[in-house]
Formats: C-alpha cells, sequence, structure tokens
C-alpha cells in the first residue's frame, strides 16, 4: 500500500497555523506599525543586527518561513477546491501549490542565511 | 452487450455550483474568509524577511524602510493586515482545545485550560518578542 503523504503536509499546514497565529500580530504591531509611527524605540541598531546575525535566529526564522508557506499552500489550495469548484485540477493544484512553498523556502533559506 | 453499442447511456447528476455558493450564508463566508488569512500571512512573512535584509544592510537603510512604511496609506494597510491575521490567530487558538486533546496520566485535561494555555502561549511569544526588539 502506498504511504500517504498527507499527515507530513498536515503537520506543515499545522505547525505554519500555530507558529503565525503566535508570533505574527506582534511583529506586525511593532515592526510594520509601531516602530514606523515612532510609538515606541526599537532596541540599538547593533543589537538587533546581532539578533538578526545570530545563527538560530536565521535557523528559527528559515523554519517559520518555511511553516508559514506551507501553511498558505495548504489553504489556498482548499480555497481553490472548494470556493472556486476546481477539485478536477487536484493533482495540479496540490504540485503547484507546495511546489511554490517549496521555490519560496528555498530562495527565504538563501537570503536568511546570507545575512550575517 | 458490446459497449460500442451504448450510444445514450445516463451521465451523472451533478447539479451546478454557483463560483460564490459562499456569500449565500454566513458561516461560509467566515469559513472562506479564514482560508484567505493564509494570503496575508505570506505578505506578513514576505515584509518582515525583507526588514531582516534591510537591517543587515546598516542603518541608513533601516532608517529609510522605516520612512517607507510611516506612509498613512501603507499604514492604513497594515492595519488592515494587523485585523486579518488577529481574525487568523483567534480562530486557530479558538480551535486548538478541539484539536488538541492532552492526557495527564489517565486523567484528561479540561479542553478550558487547553484554550488558557494557548492563549498564554500567544501572550508569552508576543511579550518575548516585543522585548527582543524594543529592550535598549
Amino acid at each position: 500500500m502506498k504511504r500517504s503523504r498527507e499527515p507530513i503536509i498536515w503537520v506543515l499546514f499545522g505547525g505554519g497555523g500555530m507558529a503565525s497565529a503566535l508570533f505574527l500580530p506582534v511583529l506586525i504591531l511593532v515592526l510594520f506599525i509601531a516602530l514606523p509611527l515612532g510609538w515606541v524605540q526599537s532596541a540599538p541598531i547593533d543589537d538587533l543586527q546581532w539578533l538578526v546575525r545570530h545563527p538560530l535566529t536565521r535557523l528559527g526564522l528559515i523554519v517559520f518561513v518555511m511553516l508559514c508557506l506551507f501553511h498558505w499552500a495548504h489553504r489556498f489550495r482548499y480555497t481553490l477546491y472548494d470556493g472556486l469548484q476546481l477539485s478536477h485540477l487536484n493533482e495540479v493544484i496540490a504540485v503547484l501549490m507546495y511546489g511554490m512553498a517549496m521555490v519560496g523556502t528555498v530562495v527565504g533559506a538563501y537570503l536568511i542565511w546570507g545575512v550575517g | 452487450m458490446n459497449p460500442g453499442y451504448r450510444l445514450y447511456y445516463p451521465r451523472w447528476y451533478r447539479k451546478r455550483v454557483p463560483i460564490f455558493w459562499w456569500l449565500h450564508k454566513r458561516s461560509y463566508a467566515v469559513f472562506i474568509a479564514r482560508e484567505l488569512t493564509s494570503v496575508f500571512v505570506v505578505y506578513a512573512v514576505a515584509v518582515v524577511v525583507a526588514l531582516v535584509l534591510t537591517l543587515n544592510k546598516g542603518e541608513p537603510a533601516w532608517e529609510a524602510a522605516m520612512s517607507r512604511l510611516s506612509h498613512p496609506l501603507v499604514i492604513t494597510a497594515h492595519v488592515l493586515v494587523l485585523f486579518v491575521i488577529l481574525f487568523h490567530t483567534i480562530t486557530w487558538l479558538n480551535l486548538a482545545p478541539m484539536a488538541i486533546v492532552v492526557k495527564l496520566g489517565d486523567r484528561k485535561v479540561p479542553p478550558t485550560a487547553v484554550l488558557i494555555g494557548h492563549y498564554g502561549a500567544w501572550f508569552a511569544c508576543s511579550v518575548v518578542v516585543a522585548w527582543l526588539l524594543l529592550w535598549r
């Protein structure tokens, strides 16, 4: 019997849903809104650079990007099936969505690892 | 009988469903809206990565990025993004007790405790990230 890949995909989807749920609100609030508007002052730029250049931060960010992209791929796949009635394109859409998530992960990992 | 002779076999009966079927009922629309939050997740992650790369380039690039982000239209868009992501976070965390059944020994942890635990984790993650970014 062929083993299903569904559990792996589900772990990536669930991990991405959880990671984005826990971390994105604060990142958006601080980085996209509070800092640009000057509501708060950031840590000294040297400290922030040290932080993003630290191997553990970079590794964490890469995992975060990967999980979020696969979360998107999984949700968007079913939106296309159910929302747009495209269930007959099942395989094409699955390959396309997870393929895009993989490419995005590789590009993101390359860029993030290049920091520092 | 030779199947080649059967010219008129019955087709499957499938009811046509309109593309915007999910607009007719509130709960369906909420379902699709929740699915679409994933697009905003990708957008937010992309901007975070771009900011990390900018930070690496040095202070002038970082300041320039911050001033671009402070444009009223960009801020308005990002407030909208924040609300969409909050919708994702809240619906996601509220589902956790249904998806995760925690057992301690042979006793089941009550769903409310699982829920409170997840909101606690959200709070803790937010505090740690804010502290890392703002502490001086």
